[in-house]
Protein backbone atom coordinates (compact mmCIF):
# COMPACT_ATOMS: atom_id res chain seq x y z
CA UNK A 1 0.00 0.00 0.00
CA UNK A 2 1.60 3.38 -0.81
CA UNK A 3 0.46 6.96 0.40
CA UNK A 4 -0.26 8.00 -3.18
CA UNK A 5 -2.83 9.73 -4.86
CA UNK A 6 -4.27 8.54 -7.85
CA UNK A 7 -2.20 11.35 -9.76
CA UNK A 8 1.31 10.17 -8.58
CA UNK A 9 2.57 7.88 -11.48
CA UNK A 10 5.58 7.77 -13.52
CA UNK A 11 4.83 6.44 -17.43
CA UNK A 12 6.77 2.82 -17.80
CA UNK A 13 7.11 2.84 -14.07
CA UNK A 14 4.26 1.08 -12.24
CA UNK A 15 5.62 0.92 -8.83
CA UNK A 16 7.19 4.38 -8.81
CA UNK A 17 5.03 6.64 -6.72
CA UNK A 18 7.11 10.25 -7.26
CA UNK A 19 4.81 12.38 -5.07
CA UNK A 20 5.17 10.29 -2.45
CA UNK A 21 8.81 10.22 -2.78
CA UNK A 22 9.05 14.33 -3.61
CA UNK A 23 6.90 15.04 -0.59
CA UNK A 24 9.28 13.11 1.84
CA UNK A 25 12.42 13.96 0.15
CA UNK A 26 11.22 17.24 1.60
CA UNK A 27 10.50 16.48 4.82
CA UNK A 28 14.01 15.15 4.93
CA UNK A 29 15.73 17.63 3.65
CA UNK A 30 13.65 20.41 5.61
CA UNK A 31 14.74 17.93 8.99
CA UNK A 32 18.70 17.71 7.88
CA UNK A 33 18.48 21.58 7.18
CA UNK A 34 16.92 22.71 10.65
CA UNK A 35 19.30 20.21 12.56
CA UNK A 36 22.55 22.03 10.26
CA UNK A 37 20.84 25.81 10.40
CA UNK A 38 19.68 25.10 14.60
CA UNK A 39 22.20 22.80 15.86
CA UNK A 40 24.87 23.57 13.60
CA UNK A 41 25.40 19.62 12.83
CA UNK A 42 25.29 17.49 10.06
CA UNK A 43 21.77 15.17 10.12
CA UNK A 44 24.13 11.74 9.61
CA UNK A 45 22.21 9.12 11.32
CA UNK A 46 24.66 6.69 11.10
CA UNK A 47 27.05 8.85 12.96
CA UNK A 48 23.93 10.23 15.26
CA UNK A 49 23.07 6.49 16.23
CA UNK A 50 26.72 5.30 17.39
CA UNK A 51 26.74 8.83 19.14
CA UNK A 52 23.24 7.90 20.92
CA UNK A 53 24.57 4.60 21.75
CA UNK A 54 28.03 5.45 23.12
CA UNK A 55 29.75 3.73 20.22
CA UNK A 56 31.57 6.75 19.24
CA UNK A 57 34.02 8.88 20.98
CA UNK A 58 33.72 12.32 18.83
CA UNK A 59 30.28 13.70 17.38
CA UNK A 60 27.50 15.86 18.21
CA UNK A 61 26.16 16.50 22.26
CA UNK A 62 24.95 12.91 22.80
CA UNK A 63 21.54 14.19 24.51
CA UNK A 64 20.78 15.78 21.32
CA UNK A 65 21.79 12.50 19.28
CA UNK A 66 19.57 10.23 21.56
CA UNK A 67 17.01 12.81 21.15
CA UNK A 68 17.09 12.73 17.20
CA UNK A 69 17.07 8.50 17.26
CA UNK A 70 14.14 8.67 19.38
CA UNK A 71 12.41 11.07 17.18
CA UNK A 72 12.81 8.75 13.85
CA UNK A 73 10.19 5.91 15.45
CA UNK A 74 8.15 8.49 16.29
CA UNK A 75 7.92 10.22 13.08
CA UNK A 76 7.16 7.46 11.58
CA UNK A 77 4.81 5.76 13.69
CA UNK A 78 3.00 9.41 13.58
CA UNK A 79 2.24 8.72 9.44
CA UNK A 80 1.94 5.30 10.31
CA UNK A 81 -1.18 6.01 12.11
CA UNK A 82 -2.35 8.79 10.38
CA UNK A 83 -2.25 6.89 6.87
CA UNK A 84 -1.98 3.46 7.69
CA UNK A 85 0.35 3.17 5.36
CA UNK A 86 2.31 -0.42 5.45
CA UNK A 87 5.43 -1.72 4.79
CA UNK A 88 6.02 -4.42 2.15
CA UNK A 89 8.07 -7.92 3.00
CA UNK A 90 11.42 -7.47 5.35
CA UNK A 91 14.13 -10.42 4.75
CA UNK A 92 14.55 -13.14 7.00
CA UNK A 93 16.37 -12.59 9.83
CA UNK A 94 19.53 -14.07 9.22
CA UNK A 95 20.01 -11.75 6.41
CA UNK A 96 18.56 -8.82 8.19
CA UNK A 97 21.49 -9.27 10.62
CA UNK A 98 24.75 -9.73 8.13
CA UNK A 99 22.82 -6.88 6.62
CA UNK A 100 23.24 -4.93 9.55
CA UNK A 101 26.55 -5.95 10.99
CA UNK A 102 27.47 -5.09 7.09
CA UNK A 103 25.95 -1.17 7.39
CA UNK A 104 27.05 -0.92 10.95
CA UNK A 105 31.20 -1.75 9.92
CA UNK A 106 30.42 0.41 6.25
CA UNK A 107 29.09 3.52 7.60
CA UNK A 108 31.75 4.17 9.96
CA UNK A 109 34.48 2.87 8.29
CA UNK A 110 32.98 4.89 5.37
CA UNK A 111 31.97 8.22 7.68
CA UNK A 112 28.54 8.17 6.93
CA UNK A 113 25.21 6.59 4.80
CA UNK A 114 22.64 8.04 2.74
CA UNK A 115 21.62 10.53 5.25
CA UNK A 116 25.03 12.01 6.03
CA UNK A 117 26.37 11.65 2.31
CA UNK A 118 23.68 11.27 0.84
CA UNK A 119 21.25 14.17 1.32
CA UNK A 120 23.66 16.17 3.35
CA UNK A 121 27.02 15.83 1.88
CA UNK A 122 25.61 15.63 -2.41
CA UNK A 123 23.65 19.34 -0.76
CA UNK A 124 27.22 20.58 0.28
CA UNK A 125 28.60 19.29 -3.18
CA UNK A 126 31.49 17.37 -1.51
CA UNK A 127 33.22 15.31 -3.52
CA UNK A 128 33.58 12.39 -0.51
CA UNK A 129 30.05 12.09 -0.50
CA UNK A 130 29.10 12.20 -3.98
CA UNK A 131 31.99 9.22 -4.31
CA UNK A 132 30.73 7.75 -1.35
CA UNK A 133 27.13 7.58 -2.61
CA UNK A 134 27.99 6.56 -6.05
CA UNK A 135 29.68 3.33 -4.26
CA UNK A 136 27.23 2.51 -1.88
CA UNK A 137 24.43 2.37 -4.75
CA UNK A 138 26.66 0.63 -7.49
CA UNK A 139 27.45 -2.18 -4.49
CA UNK A 140 23.39 -1.72 -3.60
CA UNK A 141 22.32 -2.78 -6.84
CA UNK A 142 24.92 -5.58 -7.69
CA UNK A 143 24.02 -7.31 -4.37
CA UNK A 144 20.49 -7.23 -5.25
CA UNK A 145 21.29 -8.63 -8.94
CA UNK A 146 23.16 -11.45 -7.66
CA UNK A 147 20.63 -12.17 -4.54
CA UNK A 148 18.01 -11.98 -7.23
CA UNK A 149 19.76 -14.52 -9.38
CA UNK A 150 20.52 -16.84 -6.23
CA UNK A 151 16.77 -16.56 -5.99
CA UNK A 152 17.84 -15.87 -2.20
CA UNK A 153 17.12 -13.17 0.44
CA UNK A 154 14.45 -10.02 -0.06
CA UNK B 1 15.99 23.20 26.38
CA UNK B 2 15.56 24.63 22.76
CA UNK B 3 17.82 22.40 21.65
CA UNK B 4 16.61 19.52 22.94
CA UNK B 5 13.31 20.28 21.52
CA UNK B 6 14.73 20.87 18.07
CA UNK B 7 16.87 17.88 18.38
CA UNK B 8 13.93 15.57 18.77
CA UNK B 9 11.50 17.56 16.62
CA UNK B 10 13.69 17.25 13.90
CA UNK B 11 14.09 13.42 14.72
CA UNK B 12 10.34 13.13 14.29
CA UNK B 13 10.34 15.30 10.65
CA UNK B 14 12.90 12.78 9.76
CA UNK B 15 11.15 9.82 10.28
CA UNK B 16 7.50 11.49 8.99
CA UNK B 17 9.50 11.93 5.85
CA UNK B 18 10.91 8.71 5.66
CA UNK B 19 7.90 6.97 6.04
CA UNK B 20 5.84 9.30 3.69
CA UNK B 21 8.86 8.59 0.93
CA UNK B 22 8.48 5.19 1.01
CA UNK B 23 12.35 4.73 2.45
CA UNK B 24 11.15 2.76 5.24
CA UNK B 25 9.62 0.00 3.02
CA UNK B 26 12.30 -2.40 1.90
CA UNK B 27 10.74 -3.51 -1.31
CA UNK B 28 10.88 -0.09 -2.67
CA UNK B 29 14.22 0.42 -1.46
CA UNK B 30 15.31 -2.94 -2.37
CA UNK B 31 13.19 -1.96 -6.06
CA UNK B 32 15.44 1.00 -5.67
CA UNK B 33 18.11 -0.67 -6.59
CA UNK B 34 17.06 -3.78 -8.84
CA UNK B 35 18.26 -2.27 -11.89
CA UNK B 36 17.99 -5.49 -14.09
CA UNK B 37 14.33 -6.25 -12.90
CA UNK B 38 11.15 -3.84 -12.38
CA UNK B 39 13.26 -0.57 -11.50
CA UNK B 40 10.95 1.70 -8.69
CA UNK B 41 12.90 4.64 -9.44
CA UNK B 42 11.33 6.63 -6.55
CA UNK B 43 14.03 6.71 -4.38
CA UNK B 44 16.09 9.90 -7.00
CA UNK B 45 12.95 11.90 -6.78
CA UNK B 46 13.19 11.27 -2.57
CA UNK B 47 17.25 12.04 -3.01
CA UNK B 48 16.42 15.03 -5.11
CA UNK B 49 13.75 16.92 -3.19
CA UNK B 50 16.10 16.10 0.03
CA UNK B 51 19.24 17.64 -1.81
CA UNK B 52 17.49 20.31 -2.99
CA UNK B 53 16.35 21.66 0.30
CA UNK B 54 19.67 21.13 1.83
CA UNK B 55 21.49 23.03 -1.11
CA UNK B 56 19.31 25.84 0.47
CA UNK B 57 20.07 25.02 3.48
CA UNK B 58 24.04 25.27 2.76
CA UNK B 59 23.62 28.77 1.04
CA UNK B 60 22.38 30.19 4.11
CA UNK B 61 24.68 28.68 6.59
CA UNK B 62 27.78 30.26 4.34
CA UNK B 63 26.00 33.64 5.63
CA UNK B 64 25.35 32.30 8.89
CA UNK B 65 28.35 33.30 11.71
CA UNK B 66 26.86 30.48 14.13
CA UNK B 67 23.80 28.17 14.14
CA UNK B 68 20.65 29.55 15.96
CA UNK B 69 20.66 27.38 18.83
CA UNK B 70 24.49 26.39 19.23
CA UNK B 71 27.76 28.28 19.91
CA UNK B 72 29.56 26.79 16.47
CA UNK B 73 29.14 25.02 13.49
CA UNK B 74 30.92 21.35 13.26
CA UNK B 75 31.32 20.33 9.91
CA UNK B 76 33.07 18.02 7.92
CA UNK B 77 36.41 19.42 6.96
CA UNK B 78 38.01 16.28 4.88
CA UNK B 79 38.09 16.69 1.42
CA UNK B 80 40.80 13.28 0.18
CA UNK B 81 39.05 10.31 -0.80
CA UNK B 82 40.96 7.51 0.69
CA UNK B 83 40.31 3.46 0.37
CA UNK B 84 38.81 3.65 3.87
CA UNK B 85 36.01 5.77 2.46
CA UNK B 86 35.72 3.61 -0.62
CA UNK B 87 35.33 0.57 1.35
CA UNK B 88 33.18 1.33 3.88
CA UNK B 89 30.41 3.12 1.37
CA UNK B 90 31.24 -0.40 -0.61
CA UNK B 91 30.24 -2.82 2.78
CA UNK B 92 27.36 -0.29 3.26
CA UNK B 93 26.02 -0.40 0.30
CA UNK B 94 25.90 -4.29 -0.05
CA UNK B 95 24.64 -4.77 3.35
CA UNK B 96 21.56 -2.05 1.91
CA UNK B 97 21.00 -4.72 -0.79
CA UNK B 98 20.80 -7.25 1.41
CA UNK B 99 18.01 -5.80 3.72
CA UNK B 100 16.73 -2.80 1.44
CA UNK B 101 17.24 -1.44 4.68
CA UNK B 102 19.66 1.84 6.31
CA UNK B 103 20.16 3.31 9.38
CA UNK B 104 17.14 5.94 9.55
CA UNK B 105 14.60 3.69 8.07
CA UNK B 106 15.83 0.96 10.55
CA UNK B 107 14.94 3.24 13.49
CA UNK B 108 11.90 4.55 11.85
CA UNK B 109 10.42 0.84 11.69
CA UNK B 110 10.98 0.15 15.04
CA UNK B 111 7.28 2.08 15.21
CA UNK B 112 5.81 -0.95 12.54
CA UNK B 113 7.57 -3.67 12.62
CA UNK B 114 9.60 -3.55 15.89
CA UNK B 115 11.25 -7.13 15.75
CA UNK B 116 12.79 -7.03 12.66
CA UNK B 117 13.97 -3.81 12.71
CA UNK B 118 15.83 -4.63 16.31
CA UNK B 119 17.40 -7.90 14.80
CA UNK B 120 18.90 -5.25 12.19
CA UNK B 121 19.75 -2.61 14.87
CA UNK B 122 21.81 -5.43 16.70
CA UNK B 123 23.70 -6.14 13.58
CA UNK B 124 24.16 -2.59 12.60
CA UNK B 125 25.90 -1.98 16.83
CA UNK B 126 27.65 -4.73 16.44
CA UNK B 127 29.20 -3.62 13.13
CA UNK B 128 29.48 0.24 14.48
CA UNK B 129 31.20 -2.22 17.74
CA UNK B 130 33.36 -4.36 15.57
CA UNK B 131 35.01 -0.58 13.99
CA UNK B 132 35.23 1.12 16.80
CA UNK B 133 37.25 -1.60 18.43
CA UNK B 134 39.81 -1.71 15.82
CA UNK B 135 39.74 2.08 15.49
CA UNK B 136 40.80 2.12 18.59
CA UNK B 137 43.20 -0.64 19.07
CA UNK B 138 45.28 1.51 15.38
CA UNK B 139 45.52 4.84 17.83
CA UNK B 140 47.02 2.72 20.44
CA UNK B 141 49.36 1.48 17.94
CA UNK B 142 50.36 4.59 16.08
Amino acid sequence: MTLAPAWSTLPGFPGADPAAGLAGGALIGLAAALVLIGLGRIAGVSGLAARAFGLADDGPPRGMAVLFILGLPLGAGLVYALTGLGLGAVADWPYLLVAGVLVGLGTRLGSGCTSGHGVCGIGRLSARSIVATIVFICTGMVTVAVLDMLKVAG
Amino acid sequence: MMRAVLALLTGILFGAGLAVSGMTNPVRVRGFLDVGGRWDPTLVFVMAAAVAVMMLAWRMQRRLLRPLLAEKFVLPTRKDIDLRLVAGAALFGVGWGIAGICPGPAFAMLALLPADATIFLVGLFAGMAVFRLFSSRGRHSR
